[in-house]
């Protein structure tokens, strides 16, 4: 009885090690020769298409808010010359790799998880091990790097978008001075804060699309393993998401100190 | 030539459920081998085993020297090159069309110019019938043809071990005949060793050399045809002639009350033992051996009507 409540409360540990250990196998099976390209561009290119619109359509209400929110703010301490460099600094700091992430995670991930796992389920998984071909190696890897770099170029529009976005509510709606909200960027924001954005989408694209391939060759008990597999994928990416990005601006924070104005 | 695989103290279980215990058997180099066992008795686990795709909790599988029960991954990877396994469905590739599924294999491995790989991919698409499939995906072609495509793909590096997972679930008698055919035509050309997973007992008993009985967790009897097929063996027995008197139930074992009930019935006679399926060419394979060979050397008499050509080939009936 004790033994079986044991399991039970541990069984989380278990999944998590088994998480990190096919974490390392695939960061082994990276340096690995041969490298799949075709495999690394067909899926990059997916993951892209799957992501970019939606991605577009998320970037423009989250920059939106942001410069709304602290517009508004803003206009009571009469610093409204700030906003464009508030805006900046939560765009490229925060709202745009955790908005990344989201749709990496949601669309990409998903649509990964769901892909292996019917692969799983179907026997192919098995059949490549049997022709002495490691799906780690011939399929998790390519879709990892892939995840990564798209990751990256997403943010990138996230934050162009985000900061466009920003701009045309603050200015057009809210009637604030085009000269100060674009000469304002530099205030508080940095360049480190831009680096920071990039290396946190990378490292969510690679959080994701790993979570997601993990739920996806391990999924069991035909099409509803599946569909259980794709959904606790995102669910459990979007946990970690959230706790790394706390920890990463935590730490950030204490490297490089905030500019003040 | 084919590759020994020989099994030592196998033993696997999932949790505290045990699967089978203590399996040893040596599956001789070229020879046909069929693996029986009622349904849930973990045929298709012992298969997985076999290439390493199930670790066993105990137990030795060796082949060519190598123990894939406790080899490193690597190595494992290069000695899965020697098989050619056809899974249930043909587990074909969903986004590739047939001919990339076959084609597959000599892609990843070899460095072939695409002229060399499509002589190849046709030749083995030819000898399943499958000329003029190439360009369809798995998910437009029946069962059938899937499980040929699969053995299409699994023959394409030409192994030295093939294990078939129930060839003939699926199929309709007719391409089980001819899919049977395959086989012992496949055997005499390549001399590779045939593993077939199977609980159809019309292939058991006219296709392999040696025949294995998995029941209720271990293996219980491995040994050539004629001896499996001439046992007064009581789960043998019921098991090769499909009868509904013996110890296996509905249920994997029958309980106590109703082989109480049985108690006194008499066993049916043993059906005559078939003649072996011989290649279409008529050449004897390696492995063959004249029908009633055993019989003769273990002073055995075997069922009346034995090795007679145009016998019935149900048995049970």
């Amino acid at each position: 009885m004790a033994s079986a409540v044991t399991t039970r409360v541990l069984a989380p540990v278990g999944t998590a090690g088994k998480l990190f250990a096919f974490a390392l196998d695939v960061i082994r099976a990276l340096f690995r020769a041969p490298f799949q390209l075709r495999e690394f561009i067909q899926q990059a290119w997916f993951i892209a298409s799957v992501t970019i619109i939606p991605t577009a359509l998320v970037a423009i209400p989250f920059g939106a808010v942001i410069a709304l929110q602290v517009g508004g703010l803003i206009k009571q301490f009469g610093a409204q010359s700030f906003t464009g460099s508030a805006s900046v600094l939560a765009v490229v700091q925060q709202a745009a790799p955790i908005g990344t992430a989201l749709l990496i995670a949601g669309a990409g991930g998903s649509a990964m998880a769901a892909d292996l796992g019917a692969r799983k389920i179907r026997e192919e998984l098995d059949a490549m091990m049997v022709l002495g071909i490691d799906p780690i190696q011939r399929l998790v890897v390519p879709r990892v790097l892939a995840a990564m770099l798209v990751a990256v170029f997403l943010n990138g529009m996230v934050s162009v978008v985000g900061v466009a976005g920003g701009y045309f509510f603050n200015v057009v709606l809210q009637h604030g001075t085009p000269g100060a909200y674009i000469a304002s960027f530099t205030a508080l924001a940095q360049l480190p804060d831009l680096w920071e954005g990039m290396f946190k989408a990378l490292l969510f694209g690679l959080i994701a699309a790993i979570v997601a391939s993990y739920k996806g060759v391990n999924a069991a008990g035909g099409p509803k393993g599946v569909g259980d597999a794709v959904n606790e994928s995102v669910v459990i990416t979007f946990l970690l998401l959230f706790v790394v990005n706390f920890v990463i601006s935590a730490i950030f924070l204490q490297i490089v100190p905030p500019k003040t104005g | 030539m084919g590759v020994e695989i020989q099994v030592t103290d196998l033993t696997k279980s999932f949790g505290n459920q045990l699967i089978w215990g203590d399996v040893t058997l040596t599956i001789p180099a070229g020879e046909i081998c069929v693996m029986l066992g009622p349904s849930g008795t973990g045929k298709s686990v012992f298969l997985k085993a076999l290439i390493g795709l199930l670790k066993p909790d105990r137990g030795s599988i060796v082949i060519e020297g190598v123990d894939i029960a406790t080899c490193p991954e690597r190595q494992l990877y290069e000695v899965r090159k020697l098989f050619g396994v056809l899974f249930q469905d043909g587990a074909m590739f969903g986004s590739m069309n047939l001919y990339d599924n076959v084609a597959f294999p000599l892609r990843e491995h070899t460095k072939k110019p695409e002229s060399e790989i499509r002589d190849i991919v046709m030749e083995k698409m030819e000898l399943v019938g499958l000329l003029g499939a190439e360009d369809k995906l798995p998910g437009e072609i029946s069962g059938g043809m899937r499980k040929r495509a699969g053995l299409a793909r699994a023959l394409v590096l030409d192994p030295e071990i093939v294990l078939c997972d129930e060839p003939d679930s699926g199929l309709d008698p007719v391409r089980t005949s001819f899919l049977n055919q395959l086989i012992v035509d496949l055997n005499a050309q390549i001399d590779a060793t045939f593993l077939i997973v199977t609980h159809d007992i019309n292939t058991a008993r006219s296709v392999p050399d040696n025949i294995g009985l998995l029941y209720h967790k271990h293996l219980a009897m491995f040994g050539p045809r004629e001896m499996l097929l001439s046992s007064e063996e009581p789960v043998v027995r019921q098991f090769l002639n499909a009868q509904k008197v013996g110890p296996i139930g509905m249920s994997e074992e029958k309980d106590a009350d109703e082989l109480a009930a049985e108690e006194g019935m008499d066993l049916p006679p043993l059906p005559p033992i078939p003649l072996q399926l011989e290649p279409s060419n008529g050449i004897p394979r390696r492995s063959q051996r004249p029908p009633g060979e055993w019989c003769r050397m273990h002073g055995v008499v075997p069922p009346p009507g034995s090795f007679e050509p145009n016998m019935t080939m149900l048995a049970g009936a």
